[in-house]
């Protein structure tokens, strides 16, 4: 492979500094990534714990500083405006232009709006990047109460963010319960009653209608059910959409996000895209097109770095798995675990009686084949449950092995006695 | 970096603010230490006033604990952390690390300002607790029962605040009540009890090296004066270096002491826990570390065989061994050692380390041989300015003293030599390990700020690798605050304990199977796993 060549990365989010890490590791080729967000790699997830006074932003960054020039990756703070595919060639803000032999887009998501009237006023805004948070610091100054719509991941991270600052706040959930549209409706439940029990207030199906502002900032939202709620801020958090907006007249073909083959690639040679802003045109059995996860957006980066370094590799993503934290009840899943199983699926549910561990574990409803858990309050080891559902192990072998697959400190109390018991009584009784 | 977050840390928002019962506690347990002061001034004051103290004391604390996480849902309570002058590096922080400071240099060098007298009855603080020291050993007090005292009192009652704090997690209920007890019984109470039966000064869990007195003349004597019981003690120090730690650091980690047994620890884990966040995770303060601590290391085997030497100089027809049998056995033993070690794991030094332990070994043992050929060792010199470089003002004054400015385990990182002897028995002969939970890391970073050795732990865990580190006490800590439960503290089989090869699992696996080859081939065991290229 020739030295000379040039792979310029767009985001420096973990989708673009994967690729570009993987690329340096096995290649001498030269490498650029680009970001108008932040000077170097953060921690996406973590800017929560900014906000809380966890940690400092130095903390979010997983490299120290000195990393990119050792590793000889160019890192670049400005916002690309254009890309002209036929000459290979970025338009750069303030007149520079770079040219690219290869080019990763990664440019991640941007906050999902409703498109209601009222949503430009001040104290109404998403958390998704690092100006997100800069403006949730200045919003919340003197803030006496906040509404956030959407039950989601964000939603809650908002909800506990505020929470941390004495901010009354309001969910606005459209579903039976939290995050209904990704979890079995028990788990759900279990989770909306987490949230409340710290005093946050759950408005379940329910919508937001109407955003009332005066002098330019929000003052109060009106619900589907006809509730007014005071506010000085409004946090949105239904969801997130690629950040495509300035590939427009590239030629390069989008969706809603920047369609790609399994290769990763886009319809112009030697672009391709990966992380939240990619749109698989066939996805995977099971998964969904565009998967907003800090973890397929890592894969993405390991398996396009191979790509374009001579070794072309599909995407495909093994077994599913994703975790999350809601105020104090850690969340991991592996496998699928249906939010609303069809005929072939069934769920066996447990909880433990103080109410902070909970489990789904989801099988076939005829061959009682082990498909997926999703697992509140106890951590799991991912490397069992992802040789099990390699395996494709049966229920009961994954209820009499669970301890196996418990990754809870020493000491803990462990339950799967208790799981076990309750599943014969549940489970083979009806 | 950028103005934003600086703005951040100035906002003041209300998780920086004390509640009302918080306020009022703070001016309970100031109120006890205002007593002490009060002390200071010769005021005779009255027996009452050293328990109302240390009641005050407690009662403050205690208050201030069930206020902050009483009647609060359990679960990591670090909101705020970076916002409170306490525990951000303010003004609160400087002020007490200055009066700590202060403290410690006052009690190592002028302990007379404290009231201290050894000719004659005391006064001021020390006389204050007088009357506690002899209900407990029968002696008047001295300024280190003064210290012994505030520091036991210290880890007690900031010990009460740890175990609410964590109190979902039972491996931190369990450790908390382990230095508690230790503290209390066997750091402060059996040495006291030992000199009332006219016994020497004993701590039984304070191992040498980090005791750097056990072998001193004036201990040898007394334990070879005090009979049976002496020789026990001397028998029990030894077999507790070269025995005892070497089988559990096997099967633990070297938590078992640095974090379940030692005062240091003790200390560090409970009133410094409100700190632990402040040590540096940079890779120069890394290299720093290792330098330093096994300087440290170093220099105490040197002042302890030269102190050794000595002893048995003076003292030449009283024991069987001769003083440079000593020295030569002294010096097979350290050959012997670093042989088996280079013999059996030198496939797990880095090349600075086996350079440093080599250069090590032959600054010992240029030493040695001079102390044999030039019959001179300085012993009680080499043991003064290692009491006064070392004893005193790195582990006191900066160890402690610097706690809220550069973090709890200053000392126990940078300075401790019997944490260097068990990192390197942890790093090389150990079943101990913090593994990470396959692909599930999202480089949050909460385990690298508040890891208090500054290990950045999450460089390992967004590998995947085990975190397998001489320096790791064991804390737990980074597994209690990972929001992803990543993180797991583990004795288990050597074979694959250090994983460098080791990939995220998630993607497909003949890919994963790619990207490990290429780990392999790529890695240099010695810098970064990416190679500059020129």
């Amino acid at each position: 492979m020739s030295s000379s060549q040039h792979v310029v990365i767009i985001g420096n989010g973990v989708a673009g500094i994967t690729a570009a890490r993987h690329i340096r590791r096995i290649s001498d080729k030269k490498i650029t990534v680009i970001s108008a967000e932040s000077d170097y790699f953060f921690s996406r997830t973590a800017l929560m714990y900014v906000y809380m006074g966890h940690m400092k932003w130095e903390h979010l960054k997983p490299y120290e500083d000195w990393f990119w020039e050792e590793n000889s990756i160019e890192l670049k703070k400005v916002y690309v405006e254009k890309i002209e595919t036929s000459s290979k060639m970025l338009f750069l803000k303030g007149e520079e232009t770079l040219n690219y032999d290869q080019l990763i887009l990664a440019t991640g998501s941007v906050p999902q709006f409703l498109g209601l009237e009222g949503e430009d006023l001040k104290g109404v805004q998403g958390l998704v990047s690092k100006q997100d948070l800069e403006l949730l610091e200045e919003n919340t100054r003197n803030c006496r109460g906040a509404v956030i719509v959407g039950g989601g991941l964000i939603g809650v991270e908002l909800a506990e963010m505020l929470h941390t600052r004495k901010i009354p706040v309001s969910m606005l959930i459209r579903e039976k319960a939290f995050w209904q549209n990704a979890l079995p409706l028990k788990d759900a439940e279990f989770v909306s009653r987490h949230i409340q029990s710290h005093g946050i207030v759950l408005k379940h199906e329910t919508e937001l209608k109407k955003i009332n502002g005066s002098n330019g900032r929000v003052n109060s939202v009106e619900t589907s059910s006809g509730e007014k709620i005071e506010c000085d801020v409004l946090g949105i958090s239904v969801g997130v959409k690629p950040n495509i907006r300035f590939l427009e007249g590239s030629g390069i073909e989008t969706d809603r996000g920047i369609l790609v083959d399994p290769y990763l690639k886009t319809n112009i040679p030697d672009v391709y895209a990966i992380g939240d802003c990619a749109q698989h045109r066939e996805p995977v059995t099971g998964r969904k097109a565009i998967e907003a996860v800090w973890y397929t957006a890592r894969m993405m980066g390991e398996t396009v770095a191979q790509t374009i370094c001579g070794n072309p590799f599909k995407y495909k993503p093994g077994h599913w798995f994703n975790s999350a934290k809601f105020f104090d009840i850690e969340y991991q899943t592996y496998g699928l675990v249906s939010a609303n199983p069809g005929k072939s699926e069934d769920h066996f549910h447990w909880e433990n009686k103080k109410g902070d561990k909970a489990l789904t574990i989801a099988f076939d409803r005829e061959s009682f084949k082990f498909l997926g858990i999703n697992s509140f309050g106890i951590r799991m080891c991912h490397e069992v449950f992802d040789k099990w559902l390699t395996e494709e192990r049966d229920l009961e072998f994954v209820l009499k092995h669970l301890g196996k697959a418990n990754f809870d400190p020493e000491f803990s109390d462990r339950h799967e006695k208790e799981i076990f018991s309750s599943f014969k009584k549940n489970v083979f009784q009806t | 970096m950028s103005t934003a977050h600086n703005n951040m840390s100035l906002t003041g928002e209300p998780p920086a603010k004390l509640s009302t019962t918080q306020k009022v506690a703070t001016g309970i347990g100031w109120t006890g230490l205002f007593i002490l002061v009060l002390a200071l001034f010769n005021l005779q004051l009255p027996s009452i006033f050293l328990w109302s103290a240390i009641i005050l004391i407690t009662v403050g604390v205690i208050l201030f604990a069930n206020d902050l996480y009483l009647g609060r849902s359990q679960g990591i309570k670090n909101d705020g952390i970076w916002f409170r002058s306490m525990t951000a590096r303010g003004i609160l922080a400087w002020g007490t690390g200055i009066i700590l400071t202060l403290f410690y240099i006052v009690l190592y060098w002028f302990p007379q300002y404290l009231g201290y007298n050894p000719d004659g009855p005391n006064n001021g603080l020390v006389a204050l607790f007088d009357p506690l020291s002899r209900f407990i050993s029968g002696q008047p007090a001295s300024q280190w029962f003064v210290y012994g005292t505030l520091y036991t009192l210290a880890i007690l009652a900031f010990g009460y605040k740890f175990l609410l704090k964590y109190r979902h997690n039972k491996y931190e209920v369990l450790r908390t009540y382990s230095v508690m007890f230790f503290q209390l019984g066997f750091a402060f109470l059996i040495p006291e009890i030992l000199m009332r039966l006219n016994q020497p000064y004993f701590n039984p869990v304070n191992l040498w090296p980090l005791n750097y007195d056990l072998f001193a003349g004036y201990k040898l004597s007394e334990f070879f004066s005090a009979g049976n019981i002496g020789l026990l003690m001397l028998f029990f120090g030894i077999a507790s270096i070269f025995v005892i730690t070497p089988i559990l650091t096997y099967f633990y980690g070297k938590r078992w002491y640095c974090s379940w047994v030692c005062g240091c620890g003790g200390l560090a884990e409970t009133a410094g826990d409100p700190y632990r966040h402040l040590s540096d995770k940079s890779r120069a303060a890394w290299k720093f570390e290792r330098y330093i601590i096994h300087t440290v290391l170093v220099l105490v085997v040197v002042m302890t065989i030269a102190v050794v030497y000595s002893f048995l100089n003076e003292n030449p027809d009283q024991f069987w061994l001769d003083k440079n049998v000593f020295l030569l056995g002294s010096a097979a033993f350290l050959v012997l050692l670093f042989g088996l070690i280079f013999i059996f794991k030198r496939h797990r030094l880095a090349r600075d380390a086996k350079k440093g332990a080599v250069i090590s070994l032959g600054i010992v043992l240029a030493i040695i041989a001079a102390f044999y050929f030039s019959g001179m060792t300085y012993g009680y010199l080499l043991r003064q300015w290692y009491g006064f470089l070392i004893g005193a003002a790195f582990s006191g004054v900066i160890g402690v003293g610097f706690y809220p400015i550069f973090g709890n385990r200053v000392w126990c990182r940078f300075g401790c030599p019997m944490a260097a002897v068990l990192g390197m028995q942890q790093r090389l002969f150990s079943k101990f390990r913090i593994t990470t939970n396959g692909g599930q890391c999202i480089s949050c970073g909460n385990c690298s700020t508040y890891c208090e050795m500054g290990i950045d732990v999450r460089a390992y865990a967004q590998k995947g690798e085990n975190i397998v580190r001489s320096s790791c006490v064991g804390c737990g800590i980074c597994s209690a605050v990972c929001p992803r439960g990543v993180l797991k503290l583990e004795n288990g089989p050597l074979d694959g304990r250090i994983n460098s090869d080791a990939v995220l699992l998630g993607n497909d696996v003949d890919l994963l199977d790619l990207i490990r080859q290429q780990k392999v081939a790529t890695r240099d065991s010695h810098s970064s796993p990416f190679r500059k290229k020129e």
